[in-house]
């Protein structure tokens, strides 16, 4: 917080590009014209790019700052020798994400209600999107603490974070594909916060499956963040 | 203060910490001195919960360090080896981070962080980002962030390694004066300097042992106050006596035309007599 505090116009900026790119040139270049399942395709693909980018920034705010603070800064030993909780401490690293994900995911919000005014931001798409921001987050917890150097985050990124980019149903519908890829892009968290964030931008029924889906993720991501903590610690 | 008991650790079946046993009392200023690689650095982070011995007991103030970490982190501050300030904040804000960490209030954060950065004197260079500042500033910075809980027991890891000549001897006034004020040191060196100037007592380790302990002053007792330095086929050979009289008769029975040199011993001579090695060239 100290440092979003000082840099935070900067981190605005630098947040927005990819979004926007993504906006231009699959919203705008791509799909215009085209329809999904009786929407335009600018209001089908707004939803899934805040998904997006609640996931890349909740993922880098988290797994990022803690991989650097464990292996540059070598700051996380204080954390580790100060007397909280494990919980506490996961917790509070946790939150750097989900803080950096809900900031830059409400930019890219706000910037994208003036070009589709049609969504519909209510309770759960804010539900929704704080679960994404805390999947994500937890995601990048877990990564940060089994990386044993910077290139192993930024081949995590690749192998995992990338894929989902394309695949995660940001920019086509999952109906859309075989049943065989179906089954395996429902394998993927970001695929899920996509249906959530969009069922509810676009005043559809809620899919409960896919909310429920989301939340499992969350728990393994937690868990599974805790087992490793409690293993690198006394 | 500190109870060690037969303490271990082992990375593949390599004994880096072996059988230590060591009791360090209340305002003691507790010198570990021994070369790279003997076992200090893994010594202080087991004390410090951060990293399991393979076997034995560590306690701090009575509370063990594997079955009450949390109650064992509030009994000390470190300064660890390595700068672990973060690098994108400034002074005041690692220290206000720190502070959180160990559950100060509001007021009583503002009140000790402006009180320490007087006592290491760096209340002009609060606001500075730590990537600004010098060496020897990040390493008070350090110490005042180690002491924002007011520890009764301060850990320091080589604490003026790399640091210049003049940097040090500051160092060394604080680490005098946060021990006459009360706080326990335990500090790890492999300066033999740094043991001899600062330390009441001083435990020798050498490839995870202990091999010798006592104050400065004993150690060097024990092995002669005096020693005398000769060449032998191009070999330095040490002697020692226990006053200047005895080295002189020694220096003038002997038959040689090479530079003998009489000084006073130091630690790095028990080392070498207890080793066979000098502290530097591990």
């Amino acid at each position: 917080m100290m440092m979003l505090k000082r840099r935070w116009a900067k981190y605005l900026v630098t947040t927005l590009i990819s979004p926007l790119l993504y906006l231009v040139a699959f919203g705008w270049g791509l799909g215009r014209g085209m329809s999904v399942s009786g929407t335009s395709y600018l209001e089908f693909v707004v939803p899934g790019i805040i998904a997006l980018t609640a996931m890349t920034t909740s993922f880098n705010g988290a797994g990022t700052r803690l991989n650097t603070d464990r292996l540059y800064f070598k700051s996380f030993d204080e954390c580790l020798m100060a007397p909280i909780s494990l919980t506490s401490l996961l917790l509070g690293k946790a939150m750097i994400g989900v803080v950096r994900g809900l900031f830059s995911s409400t930019a890219f919000l706000i910037v994208a209600t003036l070009i589709a005014p049609k969504f519909h931001v209510g309770p759960f798409f804010f539900i929704s999107l704080l679960l994404t921001c805390f999947t994500f987050s937890f995601l990048g917890v877990l990564a940060a603490l089994l990386a044993e150097s910077h290139e192993d985050m930024a081949t995590f990124s690749s192998l995992i974070l990338l894929p989902m980019t394309f695949l995660g149903g940001t920019f086509f519908s999952v109906n859309q594909v075989p049943t065989a890829l179906k089954i395996a892009l429902y394998a993927l968290p970001l695929t899920h916060s996509s249906i959530c964030i969009r069922a509810a931008a676009l005043g559809q029924p809620i899919p409960w499956e896919s909310f429920l889906a989301l939340a499992v993720f969350l728990l393994a991501f937690s868990l599974g963040s805790m087992a490793v903590l409690r293993k690198i610690s006394v | 203060m500190i109870e060690i008991l037969d303490l271990t650790k082992e990375y593949s079946g390599n004994k880096v910490v072996d059988g230590l046993d060591l009791r360090v009392e209340d305002g003691e200023l507790f010198g570990f001195l021994g070369p790279n690689g003997a076992g200090k650095t893994t010594t202080i982070r087991i004390l410090t919960t951060l990293t399991k011995p393979t076997s034995g007991h560590a306690l701090i103030n009575g509370f063990d360090v594997m079955k009450e970490p949390i109650r064992v982190k509030s009994q000390f501050g470190i300064v660890q080896q390595h700068l672990s300030l973060n690098r994108e904040l400034t002074v005041r804000e690692n220290l206000e981070l720190h502070a959180r960490l160990h559950h100060l209030s509001r007021a009583e954060r503002k009140e000790r962080i402006d009180e320490l950065l007087e006592y290491v004197d760096m209340t002009g260079d609060a606001d500075q980002l730590i990537d600004k500042i010098s060496g020897g500033m990040k390493r008070r910075t350090m110490i005042a962030r180690a002491l924002i809980h007011r520890p009764k027991l301060l850990f320091l890891d080589e604490p003026t390694v790399g640091l210049d000549a003049q940097t040090r001897r500051r160092v060394w006034d604080l680490i005098r004066r946060m021990n006459s004020d009360g706080t326990t040191v335990f500090l790890t060196t492999h300066y033999i300097e740094e043991a001899e100037a600062l330390c009441n007592r001083v435990g020798i380790v050498y490839r995870g042992k202990l091999i010798s302990m006592g104050s400065p002053l004993n150690m060097r007792q024990k092995l002669g106050m005096i020693t005398v330095e000769t060449k032998d086929n191009g070999h330095t050979k040490y002697s020692y006596f226990p006053d200047r009289e005895a080295a002189s008769r020694f220096i003038n029975e002997l038959k040689v035309s090479d530079k003998v040199v009489m000084r006073q011993s130091n630690l790095e001579d028990v080392f070498v007599e207890l080793t066979g090695q000098k502290v530097m060239e591990e």
